[in-house]
C-alpha cells in the first residue's frame, strides 16, 4: 500500500469511526438510554387514527365519485351510510380513548378527575 | 491507488456489519444511542462505498490497467463515455454499484422517514445492512474489482455490443430499480420483526416502490430501444433470460402497487402484501444473479463467474428468513375487513393481481426450465417465444381489460345496474374500434384486434375519467377550465398519475401489437449497388458501400435510396462495425422513421460480400414508435404519482405526534 493510500485510507476509517461513536461521544452519560417503545394505548390510538383516516378519505373519495358520476345516485345511498358510521365509530373510539387517557394522567398526577370535579 | 479503493471496501464491510449487530442488539434491547450509532454506520458505509466507487471510476479514466478490472473492460481507444460506463459493465464494477446505491438508499430512506416512523426505522436499519453485508462480503472476498497485476500496454476493451449511449442508462436503470426494490422489502420485515404492521411501513415505502419500479420500467424500455437499434435482429424484445430478469420483479412490484391501495383503503391484503415485497425483493436479487453469474445463455450474460453459489446461498437465505418471520407474525396480519362483492374496486384489483403474479410465475418457470431440465436431464430445453406469447395474450389481454375497468368500479359494492351506466360509453368505443378496424383489413390477426379493441375500450374510460373529473373540479369553483384540471390532478396526484401510467400502458400495447402482428418482413434480398427492392409500400435503391475509420471500429455501411410511390424520402445506411481490440464485429442496423403513419422502415445489411454485394433483411414496422412515446407518457405518469404531497405529510406528522411516536434524532 503506498503512503498516500495508508494515510488516506486511515482517514476514512477514523471519520467512520467518529460518526458510529458520535451518538455516545454527545450524550457519555444521558438521563435515559430508551428508544421510547409504544405502549399498548399509543398502538391502539395509533390503530383509531389510521381508521378515521381511512373512513373520512373513503368518504370523500366517494363523495367525489358521486360528483363525477362514477358512482350513481343508488350506490351512492348504498355506500354512504355505512362510511359515515365507520367514521363516526372511529371518532368515537378516539374520543373515548382521549378521555380515558386523560383520566389516567389526572389519576397519575393526584389531580381530582373531571367526573369528581363535577359531583363535588 | 486500488489499495485505498480496497481499504474503502474493508470499511465498509465492517461498518453494514456493525450497523447489522448493533442495530439488531438495539431495536432488541431498546437501547437509543446504540440505535443511532448503527443508524450513522449505514449512512458512513455509503460514504467509504463512494471513495471505492470513486476509486475506480478514476482508475478507469485513467487508464491504470494495473487493475485487472479496468484492464478487462476498456481500452485506450474506448471513448471517454464508454470507458466510465465500463463501471457496471463488468461484474465486480456492477456488484460495487449495487453496494453504492443500497447504502445510498438505506441512508435516504432511513433519514426522510425518520420524523413519523422513528420506531419503525430501528429496525429497517439492521435489515438494510443485512443485505448490504453481503454484497460488501462479496466485494471483499469473491469478486474484488481492485484486484492488480502488472500492467499491460492495453486492455481488452468493453463488450461492442455494450458500446451505445443507451448502455450509459440502462444497466444503471435497472440497477436503481433492482436495489430500490431493498427499501420496501427493509420496511416491510422491519413491521414484521418490531410487531408495528400498521399502514406506515406502506407508506414510507411507496414512493420508494413507485420509484424503483419507474426505473426499472425506463430501463427495460431503454434495453429495448438498445436491442432495436444495436443488436440488430429486427425486434425489441426476445423473452431473453436476463430480460425476464428484469420484467419479473416489476410485474411483482406492479401487482403490490395495486393491492397496497387495498390495504390502505379497506384494511385488506395484509399478508398478500407481505409476500408481494418479499417476492420483489428476491425476484430482484434472482435478477442480479442471472445478470452476473453466466447461468443462463443471454446476450446480457457477459460473464462467467464464481458467485452464482453465493447469490443462490443468499436468495434462499432470504426468502427462509422473511417467510419464517411472517408466518410468525400472521396473527397480527389478520384483515379486519373482508371482500364485500365480486364486482367492487378491491375486487378488480384483486383480479389485476392474480393475473400479474400468474404471468410472473409463468415467465419465472420459463426462466428456471432451462436449468433445471439440465440439472435433472442433463440437457437444457429452452421454452421459446411462442411459450411466453401465448401466455402474454391468456393473462396479458384480460390484465389490460381490467385496467380499464378498475378504475370506473366503486369501492366496497357496485350494482349492475350502475355498473352498465359506467361502461356503456367506453364498450360503445372499442366496439366501433372494432368493427373499424375490421373493416381497415386488421381481421388478419384477432390477437392484434383484440389488443386494438381493448385498447381503445381503456383510453375511452381514461378520457371519460379526466373529462368527468374537470367537470366535476369547475363546478366545485374552480375558475378556468385549466384551472379545473390541474386542481383535479394535483389534488389526487396518485390517482389520476395512475391514470397517466394506464395511458402509456395503452400506447405500449398498441405499439407491441402493431409491431408484431401487423408487421411486413421482406425476405432476405441479395443487392448488387444499382439494384432496388419492394417492401411495404417502400422502394429501396442499393446505391453503394463505404468504408470509415471510427474512433475504435471500422465502419462499414450500404446507403440505400428510400422512395414511396415513386417520391424520393430520403435515405438510410445500415452495415456493421469491426472492432479490432475486442476483435468482434457488430450489426448496424438502418432505421428511417415516419412520424405521420408512427411506423419504421427497418434495414440490416446480414451479410456484407468484398464485391460490395450485401444481403439486406428489411421489415416495415407500423405503430413500433408508440412503444417509446409510451416510455415518455409512462415517465411523466410516474412523475405526477411520485411527486410529494405536503397535505399527506402533515397529516402523518400530525399523527405520529397525537400518538407520541418517538422522532429519531438527525
Amino acid at each position: 500500500m503506498t503512503a498516500a493510500a495508508l494515510v488516506l485510507a486511515a482517514l476514512l476509517a477514523a471519520g467512520c469511526v467518529v460518526l458510529v461513536a458520535l451518538p455516545f461521544l454527545r450524550e457519555p452519560d444521558p438521563e435515559s438510554d430508551d428508544l421510547g417503545e409504544l405502549d399498548e394505548a399509543e398502538r391502539q390510538r395509533l390503530e383509531l387514527l389510521e381508521a378515521r383516516d381511512r373512513a373520512l378519505t373513503a368518504l370523500k373519495e366517494l363523495e367525489f365519485d358521486h360528483r363525477t358520476g362514477t358512482v350513481s345516485d343508488e350506490d351512492y345511498r348504498q355506500l354512504v351510510g355505512p362510511l359515515r358510521r365507520d367514521a363516526a365509530t372511529a371518532l368515537q373510539a378516539l374520543e373515548r380513548e382521549r378521555g380515558e387517557a386523560a383520566a389516567d394522567e389526572d389519576v397519575r398526577k393526584g389531580r381530582p378527575t373531571r367526573e369528581r370535579t363535577l359531583s363535588g | 491507488m486500488p489499495e485505498l479503493g480496497h481499504a474503502a471496501l474493508l470499511v465498509t464491510l465492517g461498518l453494514v456489519l456493525y450497523a447489522l449487530g448493533a442495530g439488531a442488539a438495539a431495536a432488541h434491547l431498546g437501547r437509543r444511542r446504540l440505535a443511532h450509532s448503527a443508524r450513522n454506520a449505514l449512512v458512513a458505509a455509503f460514504f467509504s462505498t463512494l471513495v471505492a466507487a470513486a476509486v475506480l471510476v478514476t482508475a478507469l479514466v485513467r487508464h491504470d490497467f494495473s487493475l485487472v478490472y479496468v484492464a478487462e473492460h476498456t481500452s485506450r481507444e474506448l471513448p471517454t463515455w464508454y470507458t466510465i460506463s465500463a463501471f457496471w459493465g463488468g461484474q465486480e464494477g456492477s456488484l460495487l454499484l449495487w453496494l453504492l446505491v443500497l447504502t445510498g438508499f438505506g441512508a435516504l430512506a432511513v433519514r426522510l422517514n425518520r420524523r413519523w416512523a422513528g420506531d419503525l426505522i430501528v429496525w429497517v436499519v439492521p435489515v438494510f445492512a443485512a443485505v448490504a453485508t453481503f454484497f460488501a462480503f462479496l466485494l471483499v472476498a469473491v469478486a474484488n474489482p481492485f484486484e492488480t497485476q502488472p500492467a499491460p500496454s492495453d486492455g481488452a476493451g468493453l463488450n461492442p455490443s455494450l458500446q451505445n449511449p443507451y448502455m450509459l442508462a440502462h444497466p444503471p436503470l435497472l440497477y436503481l430499480g433492482y436495489v430500490g426494490l431493498t427499501v420496501p422489502f427493509a420496511f416491510a420485515l422491519a413491521a414484521l420483526l418490531s410487531g408495528r404492521t400498521d399502514e406506515r411501513w406502506l407508506i414510507a415505502t411507496r414512493r420508494w416502490t413507485l420509484l424503483a419500479w419507474t426505473a426499472l420500467g425506463v430501463g427495460q424500455l431503454l434495453g429495448a430501444h438498445w436491442a432495436y437499434v444495436e443488436v440488430g435482429w429486427g425486434g425489441y424484445y426476445a423473452w431473453d433470460p436476463v430480460e425476464n430478469a428484469a420484467l419479473m420483479p416489476w410485474l411483482a412490484a406492479t401487482a403490490f402497487l395495486h393491492s397496497v391501495m387495498i390495504q390502505e383503503k379497506r384494511g385488506m391484503l395484509r399478508i398478500w402484501n407481505m409476500v408481494l415485497v418479499i417476492g420483489a425483493f428476491s425476484l430482484s436479487l434472482f435478477g442480479t444473479f442471472l445478470t452476473r453469474s453466466g447461468v443462463v445463455n443471454s446476450i446480457h450474460s457477459f460473464t462467467q463467474s464464481s458467485i452464482g453459489p453465493w447469490f443462490l446461498g443468499f436468495i434462499g437465505v432470504t426468502v427462509g428468513v422473511s417467510l419464517a418471520v411472517l408466518f410468525w407474525r400472521l396473527p397480527l396480519l389478520r384483515s379486519p375487513t373482508r371482500l364485500e362483492s365480486p364486482f367492487s374496486r378491491e375486487a378488480a384489483f384483486l383480479y389485476n393481481n392474480l393475473l400479474l403474479l400468474a404471468l410472473c410465475l409463468t415467465i419465472l418457470w420459463g426462466v428456471v426450465y432451462p436449468l433445471l431440465s439440465e440439472a435433472v436431464r442433463g440437457e437444457s430445453v429452452v421454452l421459446g417465444r411462442s411459450y411466453y406469447d401465448f401466455f402474454l395474450r391468456i393473462f396479458g389481454l384480460p390484465l389490460l381489460l381490467l385496467m380499464g375497468m378498475g378504475p370506473l368500479v366503486a369501492w366496497r359494492r357496485a350494482s349492475f345496474r350502475s355498473l352498465v351506466t359506467t361502461f356503456r360509453w367506453p364498450t360503445l368505443v372499442a366496439l366501433v374500434a372494432g368493427v373499424v378496424l375490421i373493416l381497415l383489413g386488421s381481421g388478419s390477426s384477432i390477437p392484434g384486434l383484440v389488443t386494438y379493441t381493448f385498447a381503445s375500450f381503456v383510453g375511452a374510460t381514461i378520457v371519460i375519467e379526466f373529462a368527468r373529473g374537470t367537470r366535476a373540479r369547475k363546478a366545485l369553483g374552480a375558475t378556468s377550465w385549466l384551472g379545473a384540471f390541474t386542481s383535479l390532478i394535483g389534488r389526487n396526484r396518485r390517482r389520476y398519475g395512475g391514470y397517466v401510467v394506464h395511458a402509456a400502458i395503452v400506447l405500449l400495447a398498441i405499439g407491441v401489437a402493431g409491431s408484431s402482428a401487423f408487421q411486413t418482413v421482406a425476405p432476405d434480398t441479395k443487392l448488387r449497388p444499382g439494384q432496388s427492392m419492394r417492401v411495404g409500400g417502400y422502394t429501396l435503391r442499393y446505391r453503394q458501400l463505404t468504408q470509415h475509420q471510427g474512433a475504435n471500429a471500422l465502419e462499414e455501411r450500404a446507403h440505400l435510396a428510400v422512395l414511396r410511390g415513386g417520391k424520393p424520402l430520403g435515405s438510410l445506411a445500415a452495415g456493421k462495425n469491426a472492432y479490432a481490440v475486442e476483435q468482434q464485429v457488430s450489426n448496424e442496423v438502418g432505421i428511417r422513421t415516419d412520424w405521420l403513419r408512427l411506423e419504421d422502415l427497418f434495414v440490416i445489411a446480414d451479410q456484407i460480400d468484398p464485391n460490395g454485394t450485401v444481403y439486406f433483411r428489411v421489415f416495415v414496422k407500423p405503430l413500433v414508435n408508440l412503444i417509446w412515446i409510451a416510455g415518455i407518457v409512462f415517465v411523466l405518469g410516474s412523475v405526477i404519482t411520485l411527486w410529494p404531497d405536503a397535505r399527506e405529510q402533515r397529516r402523518l406528522v400530525s399523527r405520529s405526534y397525537e400518538v407520541g411516536i418517538p422522532a429519531a434524532s438527525s
